[in-house]
């Protein structure tokens, strides 16, 4: 019989804000988090913005020699982890640490410590590489860093699937809590590449917008006038925790995780198929671990890149799963304002997916002015959020290597 | 600014300890909370500031900031 779970507690470090509250509180208003690249300079680079975070003090979260050791990826989640776990007033003690584990899935982890060391290489020899270069760079070290912050002796993990690592984190988290390995997970998603060699990467694969000169303006999912995505960096991670280990100590339950659905394109090493049927598989996937039709769910937080394929596609997927349905659905694509995460992304939109239900709004999706005509007839909230009563939410992800991640958050009732 | 003043302040930046703990008889794994990858990356600071090299058989006669000290002189760092 599987176990149920509960999100209890939320921690959140975007382009749009620092924390849940003034992240959500952004989204809500329709504010973008996009500006021009400021980390590294971009003058030789196609794309000059992205979304970064900003007015962040590190040294909140960790000291000057983890800051030093540590690659951004792991300083980011760390801090959304302190933020979580305060936010569900939880400490792991002696007695609780093997049955309490943490999944943090990033797309590609450390990659701008190992740029920099190989400029070290180059510009002094292999003996200037620093000792902490692996440690810095290994994409499980941001679950690594948590699980000795908060003593989580239990499962650990990092799923490396792309643009889906953070939906992946939650789900199998979600599974372990459901299947009695743990019964307090951490779990969620990183990502902190705006760096030369990923910009310059994705620019290759023609992938990014390069509205420059309105960097607000360039995510705009849905819309007739987008061209790519924008990169951006963040973490989102959720405490998961079953049902009754919740309630016999009073927590404060967000919402009720309910299903997850994970499936594979076997199509395109980047590019998804078309109509997307590994997307409807996987929303299929989910309704079904969730014993839901389609007709219950109020909202999908759609993957909605911004790119001219995965939207288009997407919004196929979501008819052919939803039918007649999608005239009663609100979807909307939040990276419309905190541009694309990558592997953080599932992370910071289930977030979002668990604060749509707490407080009854649904985000907007920003810059839609002309939706594309390709989606067909579908209500993506455009540019206002809106007051409804959430009962239950979709939320995707697909990415690069036909991976595909869907959860459904319910309003939880005891 | 001294050879011993100069080693401390790298010593302060590399393992984030006060100048007060930076006794010359102090240990770096034992009083300043260093582990086996600290050491190696404050030698890789060593050799970077005072254009030495340091092999690993000297590396692991290292555990004190004395030690580091004598070390240096015999290199002729002044």
């Amino acid at each position: 019989m599987k176990r149920r779970v509960l999100i209890t507690g939320l921690g959140a470090l975007t382009p749009v804000g620092n924390s849940v509250r003034e992240a959500w509180e952004g989204i809500c208003s329709g504010r973008s988090g996009i500006g021009p690249i400021t980390k590294f300079d971009c003058s030789a680079h196609e794309t000059k913005i992205a979304g970064e975070i900003k007015n962040f003090d590190p040294l909140i979260h960790v000291n000057k020699k983890e800051l030093r050791r540590y690659d951004d990826f792991i300083v980011y989640a760390l801090a959304a982890a302190d933020m979580a776990m305060q936010d569900a007033a939880l400490s792991i003690g002696a007695e609780q640490a093997e049955r309490a584990g943490v999944i943090i899935g990033s797309a590609i982890g450390g990659l701008p410590t190992l740029e920099k060391e190989k400029e070290n290489i180059l510009r002094a020899g292999p003996r200037r590489i620093s000792p902490f270069a692996i440690p810095a760079a290994l994409a499980n070290l941001a679950a690594g860093h948590v699980s000795i912050r908060y003593n989580l002796k239990g499962p650990i993990n990092c799923p490396v699937t792309a643009c889906a690592s953070g939906t992946y984190a939650i789900g199998d988290a979600f599974r372990m809590i459901a299947w009695d390995y743990a019964d307090v997970m951490v779990a969620g998603g990183v990502e902190a590449v705006v760096c030369p060699l990923a910009v310059g990467a994705f620019n290759a694969m023609r992938a990014l917008s390069k509205r420059n000169d309105e960097p607000e303006k360039a995510s705009r999912p849905f819309d007739t006038d987008r061209d790519g995505f924008v990169l951006s960096e963040g973490c989102g991670l959720v405490i998961l925790e079953e049902y009754h280990h919740a309630l016999n100590r009073g927590a404060k339950v967000y919402a009720e995780l309910a299903g997850y659905g994970i499936t594979s394109d076997a199509f395109h090493m980047a590019a998804p198929p078309p109509g997307h049927e590994g997307a409807v598989r996987c929303m299929n996937a989910a309704l079904r671990d969730a014993a839901m039709g389609p007709e219950v769910i109020d909202y999908v937080n759609a993957h909605g890149t911004s790119t001219p394929l995965n939207d288009i596609y997407e919004a196929e997927a979501i008819h052919t799963v939803f039918g007649n349905h999608v005239s009663r659905l609100l979807v909307s694509s939040t990276k419309s304002m905190t541009g694309h995460m990558l592997g953080g992304a599932g992370g910071v939109e289930t977030v979002f997916a668990a604060m749509a239900i707490e407080e009854s709004i649904v985000p907007p999706t920003i810059n839609l002015h002309k939706p594309d005509p390709a989606a067909g007839a579908l209500d993506f909230v455009p540019n206002t959020a809106r007051k409804k009563d959430v009962r239950t939410v979709m939320s995707n992800t697909f990415g690069f290597g036909g991976v595909n991640a869907v959860l459904i958050l319910k309003k939880f009732e005891p | 600014m001294t050879l011993e003043a100069k080693v401390i302040d790298l010593i302060m930046e590399q393992l984030g300890v006060t100048r007060e703990e930076c006794v010359p008889e102090a240990s770096f794994v034992d009083d300043l909370g260093a582990d086996s990858l600290d050491i190696v990356e404050l030698i890789m600071e060593m050799e970077e500031n005072f254009g030495i090299q340091i092999s690993d058989d000297e590396l692991d006669k290292i555990r004190t900031i004395q030690d580091v000290i004598d070390f240096l002189k015999t290199k002729g760092v002044k």
